[in-house]
């Protein structure tokens, strides 16, 4: 096994740490390491995952309060490496809110936390995120403010740059323009609300996600 | 140093769905009240500072709208500021 080692942030309120921890190491045999948000250290990594969950209690606005600890300080130039940086779910909406990635995710339109699988078109190659034999995946979302939102000049921002990576097929949240996770300019940061972890084993029902967490180690 | 109250509202701009405002249209009408238009939803911030002058207390202020309080990409805010005496 390389040494390539996968850091997995992990907030006060981070849920999703340990899942990410059993699909990385349990089934792809991907070294982990769990890195405390209040270290700004994260030279021993080569890739980071900011998983799921409910940082600093969602307080004020969903992954608001996560974007000032001294990690996502950090985080900064270990992008500009080139190194990549997934936010899952809770991640995805640190991300926007650090402005890594354009957006913001709000309250679903029907109110519901939504716990389901959910139908997605792949929409970029760019970074190689995604199994481009494929068109579509199946990921399961667990949710209560996963609705992306932007105004139609992000729309034709994100659109001419090719930085949509996923869309609903069904929207269960009201997202602008069926958005489920983007990326930056360089392709290296991914935001999903749907969480590929947790189908990375079919007799847990669906291993889709399994391409996306291993493309971790292996895009160059 | 002097000491300064600011109260900031944050609200959702116009053109983001506030659906929880629309669930409590919907009780409003459901306890009999007819003819509200429109109902939104958003947050009060109650802050007392210290500074020199309210040049500077402002500058706080908006220092923390800009950075913390809003997410600007999803809502607006404005602020009363005034001095207080203890």
């Amino acid at each position: 096994m390389s040494n390539f080692t996968v850091g997995i942030v992990v907030f006060p309120g981070s849920n999703c740490d340990r899942d990410m921890l059993w699909a990385l190491e349990g089934c792809l045999g991907i070294k982990t390491k769990f890195i405390w948000h209040e270290s700004s250290d994260i030279s021993g990594v080569d890739s980071i995952v900011l998983p799921g969950g409910f940082s600093y209690g969602d307080y004020l606005r969903c992954g608001a309060v996560a974007r000032f600890s001294p990690l996502i300080n950090s985080l900064d130039d270990f992008v500009k490496t080139g190194r990549r940086v997934i936010g899952i779910c809770n991640g995805f909406q640190i991300l926007t809110e650090s402005g890594f990635l354009p957006g913001a995710l709000t309250t679903n339109k029907n109110l519901d936390f939504i716990c389901n699988d959910c139908e997605l078109e792949i929409i970029t190659s760019k970074g190689s995120w995604f199994n481009s034999s494929n068109n579509k995946i199946n990921l399961p979302i667990a949710h209560g403010e996963g609705r992306y939102f932007c105004d139609e000049d992000t729309f034709k921002e994100l659109s001419d740059n090719d930085l949509i990576a996923l869309r609903y097929l069904s929207n269960p949240n009201g997202s602008s323009y069926d958005i489920a996770g983007v990326i930056n300019k360089e392709g290296n940061v991914l935001g999903l609300m749907p969480h590929p972890e947790r189908a990375c084993d079919s007799t847990l029902g669906g291993n889709d996600g399994l391409f996306t967490l291993k493309s971790l180690i292996e895009f160059s | 140093m002097n000491q300064f109250e600011a109260k900031v509202s944050i609200r959702l701009r116009p053109s983001v769905l506030d659906p929880a405002g629309e669930a409590i249209k919907s009780a409003a009408s459901k306890l009999g009240v007819e003819g509200i238009n429109s109902l939104r939803i958003g947050k009060l911030i109650e802050v007392n500072l210290e500074a020199k002058e309210e040049k500077e207390a402002k500058e706080k202020i908006e220092l923390l709208c800009d950075r913390l309080f809003a997410n600007k990409v999803i809502e607006d805010f404005d602020y009363d500021l005034k001095e207080v005496n203890e």
